[in-house]
């Protein structure tokens, strides 16, 4: 998701707190709606922290972990205002409620790097309210001010009398008093939690095996479901004949869904071969012949037209006409499946009044209201049980997965549980976009650039997926081109929009996956033409803009940039800005046969004030080999409007022979806290494909890398 | 529909499933072994890795027929705390993101340990390219897999 709202203080969170049961209860209210009438609600027993009778910190979290490492980042922020040690937080997972919205989206949900962003001064605020709540029930109990008292390790201690009490005596009386408004927050220089190494609170559950991902629920009568997705996308069912499936033994019930036909059975081996004995009739509609050398050239007819504007500074073509050189380049970049470990999955269990469901989801509030929808009851009929993601990378902000498994429940009377194939969930995806980007530039005498022009031929993102909010542009379609920090005084970039007919999704940095690569490799191209180092040259474009300059000089510094490397290896250099934070990487490469090998990255980020080094360091990686995989490899074609890739013998993903040697370095920061999930992964393919330029004299302009663009020009 | 014997952790099950039923499905659906990963169900990710007789399988391509009489152990059984050599290494190392393809990550690496006490990288590369991880945890898998070969991979395991 592009973070579009910023985060408006006004809208800062209150506070409030409410007995329940026997303890302290600290939540953090989103102010109601302008126009809502009475008193604030009370709070229920879902807030944000509860500390227990036994002592117990238990930190509510709204949002998803799909491994971005919120569940241990936001009780951090909790556990350094509240004096604890995060490791003995319990993190509790909240249900789907308006009160845990993301301030950015306005829903509750996960996605554009934005929790950490969002929730870094709310959970700290929550932290310190109750503090000070524990800090005062103390102050009486004793009969002592509270600036007599100290408050650390889960204890409120008076040193001079050695009086000492713990939360867990304490949350009782604490949870009856007023909640604190504005209590002052730690300054940074006092910070003992933030900032430091944390390691991961969820860890032993999951190298145990036991952490709950969405298909590992469990339910009495629980019954799976395997469904016949029409192969091309857009094409409906016309009739089928389920006489085969029905006599696998385990089979249920056959049912017909808007998605095509559903194989509901005892468990999912019964499901899958019940499904695959189906014989469907498919109308395959509109998108039948399309293949990806047709939509090519059609992207390349429309690239010949203007499209809608999406920036423009200064004349950017009289600038054109007017420079000393110009340079026109065309990328093009194809279909992305997310290809999450866990493939896609969902439980539902629809009652008469009342529905359950049970996904790894990114949404939960487009998860309750489209249970709601299906099953005819009110949202707050809907309970959502958000588990561990099996990864998410944007393609768990969807609902296909959620309205099959809802369908199912309500038409078998029973609980289900849709699972895909590694098939179903490849072919069908919601994809990053394929795009086609004409790109040019003008050069004074000086080789700088005086004109940037760009015009991007693709699909939109959130037509599809805010349709309510869509005006036109499609800002995620240009993110990258348009706002990049180089100073170039005459700038126009331009959207022409194309539906294909594929339906196209978030993709861990969105619209900056492809952008990036396009505008880093262009830029390459420009230093080429002025004869300058292509790090020189950045940093004299980004003069003006200190934080991609800092990250770019400190990748350059520790990857040695223009130190001599072995024979046969060369390095490349991309930067790049996106969800609030700033990285450039060096890839180090080689060409080993027909294919590139990439031996070592450094990584240099600056994501604003770091909550956890360990959590930015391996989201740095991770980025990086999921942008590697794409660049690398990473390719969804389309022939006769239907996926080709199934599997991952034909969709892979980078292997552990292949991963390069990694190095995160962090640049101290003091701004906001800016995303951690995403900003990694858009340097990486022009980092690469720059690098192979400095070995072989070709540009690779279109991705992923192929043989035939590694020979030498 | 027919009925197979087998041992899985240690214990001696009966299962009535049809012939042609991945141990993958007799373990997750039937034996409730959620542990066990379902990735690709083509033997191309590694996320199902569980011990046959000791050695590293793939439970999406073993039909129940090959598991038969056999010792199975899945990430469940590995060591009766949750502490082998291996989890503990997991988790000194930071290693888990997403956290799904990781038990069977565990159950390749306690396979390799077993086999290599004192691993190469190369080694490690041949044993553990099976096993896709998307959150790209590779660089630390491998430093985990050194990391547990120091703690007596072999000796600190429970059943290989």
């Amino acid at each position: 998701m592009t973070a579009r709202a910023t985060l408006d203080r006004r809208e800062l969170l209150t506070l409030g707190a409410a007995m329940a049961g026997t303890g302290l209860v600290v939540g953090i209210a989103r102010p109601r709606p302008a126009g809502a009438q009475g008193a604030p609600p009370p709070f229920a027993p879902d807030a944000f922290i509860r500390v227990g009778a036994d002592g117990v910190v238990t930190v509510v979290i709204g949002y998803s972990e799909m491994g971005q490492g919120i569940s241990t980042a936001l009780p951090m922020l909790v556990a350094e205002e509240l004096e604890v040690d995060a490791a003995t937080i319990r993190v509790e997972q909240a249900p789907a409620d308006m009160r845990y919205a993301n301030p950015l989206f306005g829903l509750q949900g996960t996605g554009g790097s934005t929790t950490v962003r969002a929730m870094h001064e709310p959970m700290r605020r929550a932290g310190a309210a109750a503090r000070e709540m524990l800090a005062a029930a103390a102050a009486e109990a004793m009969g002592l001010p509270r600036d007599q008292l100290v408050v650390r390790g889960g204890t409120v201690a008076h040193e001079a009398s050695g009086r000492r009490m713990s939360y867990g005596q304490l949350a009782a009386a604490a949870g009856r008093r007023p909640v604190p408004q504005n209590v002052a927050l730690k300054p940074p220089s006092a910070w003992r939690v933030l900032g430091r190494p944390q390691r991961r609170l969820d860890a032993a559950a999951k190298v145990r095996g036991q952490a709950t991902f969405g298909i590992d629920v469990r339910l009495p009568g629980l019954l799976t479901a395997v469904v016949a997705r029409c192969p091309v996308f857009g094409g409906t069912v016309t009739g089928f004949d389920a006489a085969r499936a029905r006599r696998v033994p385990g089979v249920r019930h056959v049912v017909q869904l808007p998605a095509g036909v559903a194989v509901v059975a005892d468990g999912y081996w019964a499901a899958k071969k019940g499904r695959d004995a189906l014989t469907v009739r498919w109308d395959e509609g509109a998108t039948a012949a399309l293949t990806s050398a047709a939509l090519s050239a059609r992207y390349a007819e429309l690239a010949q037209q203007s499209g809608r504007v999406a920036k423009n500074e200064g004349d950017a073509d009289a600038a054109l006409r007017d420079a000393a050189r110009r340079h026109e380049a065309i990328f093009e970049v194809p279909y992305l499946a997310h290809a999450t470990m866990e493939p896609m999955n969902c439980t539902a269990h629809v009652r008469a009044d009342a529905v359950e469901v049970w996904a790894p989801t990114q949404f939960q509030t487009s998860t309750q209201q489209t249970a709601a929808q299906i099953a005819g009851l009110p949202p707050a009929a809907v309970q959502v049980h958000t588990t561990y993601l099996g990864g998410g990378f944007g393609r768990r902000a969807e609902l296909d997965f959620v309205d099959d498994a809802v369908r199912l429940s309500k038409e078998v009377r029973a609980p289900v549980k849709v699972v895909y194939t590694r098939e179903d969930d490849i072919q069908h995806d919601m994809y990053r976009p394929a795009t086609y980007t004409v790109m040019r530039a003008g050069l004074g005498t000086d080789g700088l650039p005086t004109a940037w022009w760009a015009r991007v031929v693709g699909a939109s993102i959130f037509a599809r997926f805010f349709p309510q909010m869509f005006n036109g542009m499609d800002e995620s379609s240009v993110e990258g081109l348009t706002e990049h920090g180089y100073g170039i005084p005459n700038q126009h970039v331009e959207w022409v929009r194309h539906e294909s007919g594929v339906p196209v999704g978030f993709w861990r940095s969105v619209g900056n996956t492809q952008n990036a690569f396009i505008k880093e490799c262009f830029v390459d191209e420009l230093a080429q033409l002025a004869g300058q180092d292509p790090v020189a040259y950045r940093r004299t474009l980004l003069a003006g803009h200190p934080r991609l300059l800092g990250v770019l000089n400190a990748a350059a510094e520790r990857a040695g940039w223009g130190s001599s490397l072995p024979a046969g290896r060369a390095r490349g250099v991309a930067v790049h800005e996106s969800f609030g934070s700033f990285v450039a990487e060096v890839a180090e490469v080689s060409i080993e046969g027909d294919a590139p090998v990439v031996h070592r990255v450094v990584c240099a980020a600056d994501v604003g004030t770091v909550v956890n080094p360990l959590t930015v360091e391996a989201q740095m990686e991770s980025a990086i080999v999921y942008g590697l995989s794409a660049a690398l490899r990473g390719e969804i074609t389309i022939d006769r409007g239907r996926v080709v890739q199934s599997n991952f013998h034909d969709y892979q993903p980078l292997r552990m022979h292949e991963m390069p040697r990694v190095e995160v370095h962090l640049v101290p920061s003091t701004n906001n806290p800016g995303g951690v999930g995403e900003p990694g992964t858009p340097p990486i393919a022009p980092a690469v494909c720059n690098a192979l330029f400095a070995l072989t004299g070709r540009r690779i302009r279109r991705l992923p890398i192929r043989p035939e663009d590694l020979r030498r020009a | 529909m027919p009925v197979y014997s087998l041992t899985v952790n240690g214990r001696p099950r009966r299962v009535t499933v049809a012939s042609d039923t991945p141990l993958l499905w007799v373990l997750r659906d039937t034996l409730a072994l959620t542990g066990v990963k379902f990735g690709c169900g083509a033997g191309l990710c590694g996320a199902c890795t569980v011990h046959l007789d000791g050695a590293a399988v793939r439970s999406c391509s073993t039909p129940i027929t090959a598991a038969a009489g056999k010792r199975v152990t899945t990430i469940e059984g590995l060591h009766p705390q949750g502490e082998h050599a291996v989890q503990r290494a997991w988790i000194e190392e930071d290693v888990v993101q997403c956290g799904y393809c990781q038990t069977g990550q565990i159950m390749s690496a306690a396979a390799l340990l077993a086999q290599a006490p004192h691993p190469s990288d190369a080694d490690i590369d041949a044993a553990m390219t099976g096993n896709i991880c998307r959150c790209g945890t590779y660089q630390r898998v491998r430093r985990a897999i050194h990391r547990a070969a120091q703690m007596g991979g072999r000796a600190a395991g429970g059943a290989p």
